[in-house]
């Protein structure tokens, strides 16, 4: 079966504004609502558009967390996933770990291509899906603007810093989306209904055969140092002035 | 004591070498008994010149035959990791180029990487910004080696040095490239004579505020009178109002200049991780309330389409008084 595997995680809302504890240990989390990364719903969504484009049949989504999020799943499902795998641990793995387990996934599934989010905004690693393309050694191609797949082969688009670079990938690869790449449908009520019927699949990593390799270690987080208001001027004339004050014209 | 082996991996584009290769060796060489060794890929000789006369590097080396192609991550990758073993970090930067290949690399070495480090404390200690940077997390490895990106932005480009390092020319590592990822082509929109928006000592970007592509000239206007690069905001890439390449922020460009001009940008924390380093923020907003102001330096609130001819008349008008 032509089938996309999609890797999602559970951070922290975009829109929250995170705060780091008083001890350093860690950041505030009580009460905070988590969504799916974003980027991660943009991977999403393009999945579920190549399958309405019938150039898959199945969407499976997967993430690595805690028990609770099967919520998370849940809204993938409503959005449109057929069925989702969850690796349960209470662990917070690094990107190389993820990557191990998304591998033993692949080697299940056999998927087409593997999607998700260039980045996770909680971390902001970067790392997962060019690691798991290193492991499964396929095509990477990362910061995806446009995706076009062609039977054996997708040409992509990517957002790079000189512009817009275009790679041909041979199928299976790891496609790593930027913001530009689609809008995210709407999860709409009946679909929220619907999605509590499809399969939910829950795997250890025992079962898969894997176990975690941490090796990075936070020691502590701090805030980052405030940038103080400035000062507010009155005019064009006066910032002109200040900019030369401050020796900043050419 | 013995030196801790660093090897950064160039960036250029056939012609030049990339200014964030400087800063990536400034970051290396912050570690006081590093010895950095550079390795530049398929470059001809003017870049490989380049490499050589930067200040911390202890030998350049000379990789491959030259190629006009762009680097692909999956055929760097192989190289570098067959070239890992003496060095206890691999860095790059943590730009597109970076951000593409350094993970590559750590998987193909089964090592752990640490992203866009901004302090380099020990070969195993870093800092590095989490959360969009609403945090700064000290992060340290269980032991070496390494892979790192680098944070440009937080590192000062390494000086030119007097005499140049020595080059090693050295054939591509005995391994086998895939052929299963191909280079199309490349669009850069042109950005005329201005500077480089990564490393211009002064920015001028529009937001959501500039109301569309065509307004979008009095951004330019007012970066040619101060000679600065041209950026934008999400909000404004979104809108279509510029291209892709010009956005600064979380997801963009993370950038450090002397002065940041910010033109009808609310403000967004992500906008704000890629400015946060910039010496002297200029904030342009007609809401008085929005949140850029909390960290700007300078603010001037009012419309944007009155102020910013003012603006270029002021800049007019001193320039005159200064040539006088």
């Amino acid at each position: 079966m032509k089938r996309l595997l999609v890797a999602i995680k559970r951070v922290i809302d975009y829109n929250v504004k995170v705060r780091v504890l008083p001890d350093g240990s860690g950041v505030v989390t009580d009460g905070i609502k988590l969504s799916l990364n974003p980027f991660d719903e943009i991977a999403l969504e393009e999945a579920l558009r190549m399958k309405e484009r019938g150039l898959a049949e199945e969407v499976v989504v997967a993430t690595l967390a805690p028990a609770d999020a099967q919520a998370q799943l849940r809204t993938a499902l409503a959005m449109g996933a057929d069925r989702a795998l969850h690796v349960q641990m209470d662990e917070k793995p690094e990107p190389l770990d993820v990557a191990r387990v998304l591998l033993k996934l692949v080697e299940r599934e056999q998927p087409l291509a593997v999607l998700l989010g260039k980045q996770a905004v909680d971390g902001d690693n970067n790392q997962t899906g060019q690691m798991l393309a290193a492991l499964w050694n396929r095509p990477q191609a990362t910061f995806a603007s446009k995706i076009t797949l062609d039977g054996e082969r997708a040409v992509v688009e990517r957002e790079v810093d000189a512009g817009t670079e275009t790679l041909e990938v041979d199928l299976p690869a790891v496609f790593t989306t930027d913001l530009r790449l689609n809008e995210p449908r709407y999860v709409k009520l009946p679909d929220i209904i619907k999605a509590k019927k499809k399969p939910l699949e829950t795997l250890t990593l025992s079962a898969l055969g894997v176990a975690l390799q941490p090796r990075l270690r936070t020691l502590r987080l701090e805030a980052p140092p405030v940038r103080g208001r400035g000062r507010m001027l009155k005019s064009a004339a006066e910032l002109v002035s200040e900019l030369q004050h401050r020796n900043l014209l050419p | 004591m013995s030196a801790v082996e660093i090897l950064v991996v160039a960036e250029h584009n056939g012609q030049q070498l990339n200014p964030a290769t400087a800063r990536a060796v400034r970051c290396a060489g912050s570690l006081s008994d590093a010895r950095v060794t550079l390795a530049v890929f398929n470059a001809p000789d003017p870049v490989l010149q380049q490499a050589a006369l930067l200040t911390g590097v202890a030998r350049v080396l000379a990789i491959g035959e030259v190629s006009a192609e762009p680097a692909l991550a999956a055929k760097l990758a192989p190289q570098i990791a067959a070239l890992a073993a003496p060095f206890a970090l691999l860095l790059g930067p943590a730009d597109t180029f970076g951000k593409d290949l350094m993970p590559r690399v750590a998987g193909l070495l089964g090592l752990p990487q640490v992203s866009d480090i901004m302090a380099l404390e020990t070969p195993t200690r870093f800092r590095r910004p989490v959360y969009a940077g609403n945090a700064i997390a000290t992060v340290e490895a269980s032991s070496g080696p390494v892979v790192g990106t680098v944070r440009t932005a937080s590192f000062q480009a390494a000086a030119s040095a007097t005499a140049p390092a020595p080059i090693e020319r050295q054939p591509a590592p005995a391994v086998e490239l895939p052929t299963h990822t191909r280079f199309v082509g490349l669009s850069s929109p042109a950005a005329g004579n201005r500077p480089d928006l990564q490393s211009a000592s002064r920015v001028v970007s529009g937001g959501r505020g500039v109301g569309s592509a065509e307004n979008f000239r009095i951004v330019y206007a007012l970066a040619d009178k101060l000679k600065a690069a041209v950026g934008a905001s999400r909000a404004a890439v979104d809108a279509g109002f510029v291209s892709n390449e010009l956005q600064v922020g979380q997801t963009g460009k993370i950038i450090a200049p002397e002065l940041y001009v910010a033109v009808g940008i609310s403000g967004a924390i992500q906008h704000l991780t890629g400015i946060r380093d910039a010496r002297t923020i200029v904030a342009i907003n007609k809401d008085a309330e929005a949140p850029i102001f909390e960290v700007a330096d300078l603010g001037l609130s009012g419309d944007l389409f009155q102020l910013l001819p003012e603006l270029e008349q002021a800049l007019d008008d001193n320039a005159k008084q200064r040539g006088a």
